[in-house]
């Protein structure tokens, strides 16, 4: 019996090393690939050579269940050009999507212009609502140098809904989910903008607002 | 010893297909076959774990007691699902962006627990690891051909995401065959039909190579058969 657990004690210890040595000779190269990764989607909806900092260390949290679509801290990265505001990249969640949440990268720009959108992660239906992913469909790129005045907040809708965004054929939901999620997006920048680039880096909620009577909808 | 090899091989790759014959490790066979590459990185990684847990499970087939072999087998497999799993996540990232949960997931492969059981936990470790290598190639080979099939119908492309594996002169490979796809390929039905499919067309094969058999060699033919 004592031999036995000895030698299961042995496969534990003969386990934890394999894993802990293949660890420390690949821990390094995965996080240079998610550095890579997340600077790469990053660049994806800012607008190239526009801005000059480490935009992936520049980022803050901040939680408004109402705009940014979920209860969970949501993170915000600002990306400056010889520190001065250039940009943020907002990651909120559609919530309304077909099979679940949608979860999103919104690039605006200081002037609230949007400078592009991707989709990060989604459960939609294959062949149909994926094509809010850029790899199949170029519907996403629509948003590019949309804001608030462009359309007109009541356009801000798929086109079932009288606004000025596509649907597909056979996909309703997945757009509008994302068409709203976009649209609360750039509220919510609206009505933070000077907050989101002023907190230090790091920050896990925004400084307290100079009195502001914002109406929300 | 050769002789006895090359029967482990035929019988991982074609007569006791896990994929077609045994029906292990079903879950992410289904799950993953949406495309080509997407079943070429799963096969391999599962290949690579059953190489490395045969091989360990047969050299301490001696001195580990029966009554805890089934414990130290899980240790032994979860270690090597684990360094696969970095090691994947350190050199493909992509590709492990898109397989995501079904890279842990061949823990629970019962294909890789079985070959432990049945067959390394019984026999050299070189003809384990001959073993490992047949049942994870023909593994391969099912999800690569589901994989492309399923790609093909679903979406009108093969290769798609090459590169993710390859490197960008892959892209080259990833070919557009019609612009769209019969949706249902795609979707979990798809993947039930196609395996379906798979599955009855080896069985047909056998029949026919059986039929062929009978009249020439009718005796070693009866006998052959029933040994397997």
């Amino acid at each position: 019996m004592l031999r036995a657990a000895g030698i299961l004690a042995g496969f534990g210890v003969f386990g934890t090393l394999l894993v802990a040595v293949t660890w420390e000779s690949t821990a390094e190269r995965i996080a240079e690939n998610e550095r890579a990764y997340l600077l790469r989607t990053l660049a994806d909806v800012l607008p190239e050579g526009a801005y000059d900092n480490a935009v992936h260390e520049d980022f803050i949290t901040v939680i408004d269940p109402e705009l940014l679509g979920t209860s969970a801290p949501v993170t915000v990265y600002r990306a400056r050009s010889n520190s001065r505001p250039v940009a943020v990249v907002m990651t909120p969640t559609a919530p309304g999507g077909y099979s679940g949440p949608i979860r999103l990268l919104v690039g605006i720009l200081a002037d609230g212009t949007v400078s592009g959108v991707r989709v990060v992660a989604h459960r939609e239906t294959p062949g149909l609502g994926d094509k809010v992913e850029v790899r199949r469909n170029d519907w996403i790129l629509d948003f590019q140098g949309r804001s608030l005045a462009n359309p007109v907040r009541e356009h801000w809708a798929v086109q079932r809904d009288g606004g000025v965004f596509d649907q597909f054929t056979g996909a309703t939901i997945t757009p509008r989910a994302v068409v709203s999620a976009v649209r609360d997006a750039l509220i919510y920048f609206d009505a933070n903008r000077d907050a989101l680039f002023a907190a230090p880096a790091g920050a896990e909620e925004l400084p307290p607002q100079p009195a502001e009577e914002e109406e929300t909808e | 010893m050769s002789g006895r090899a090359g029967e482990v091989m035929r019988t991982g790759l074609w007569g006791n297909n896990p994929g077609l014959v045994q029906l292990l490790g079903l879950c992410p066979l289904l799950a993953v076959s949406t495309s080509l590459v997407n079943g070429l990185g799963l096969g391999i990684a599962t290949t690579l774990v059953l190489i490395a847990s045969n091989v360990t499970v047969s050299v301490i087939r001696d001195f580990v007691r029966p009554e805890i072999r089934i414990p130290v087998f899980v240790l032994v497999i979860a270690s090597f699902v684990t360094a696969v799993e970095l090691a994947m996540n350190a050199w493909f990232h992509e590709l492990y962006r898109v397989l995501g949960i079904f890279i842990p997931l061949i823990v629970t492969n019962c294909a890789i627990i079985g070959r432990a059981e049945a067959f390394a936990s019984r026999e050299p470790p070189l003809l384990a690891a001959v073993d490992g290598l047949a049942m994870g190639l023909g593994f391969t080979g099912v999800l690569v051909s589901l994989g492309a099939a399923r790609e093909l119908i679903g979406q009108g492309t093969l290769f798609s995401g090459a590169h993710m594996m390859f490197g960008d002169g892959a892209r080259v490979l990833e070919w557009q065959f019609i612009d769209s796809g019969f949706l249902l390929a795609l979707l979990p039905p798809g993947a039930f039909i196609g395996l379906g499919l798979m599955v009855a067309a080896k069985n047909l094969i056998d029949a026919r190579l059986e039929q062929r058999r009978t009249p020439a060699t009718a005796v070693t033919g009866q006998a052959a058969s029933e040994a397997a």
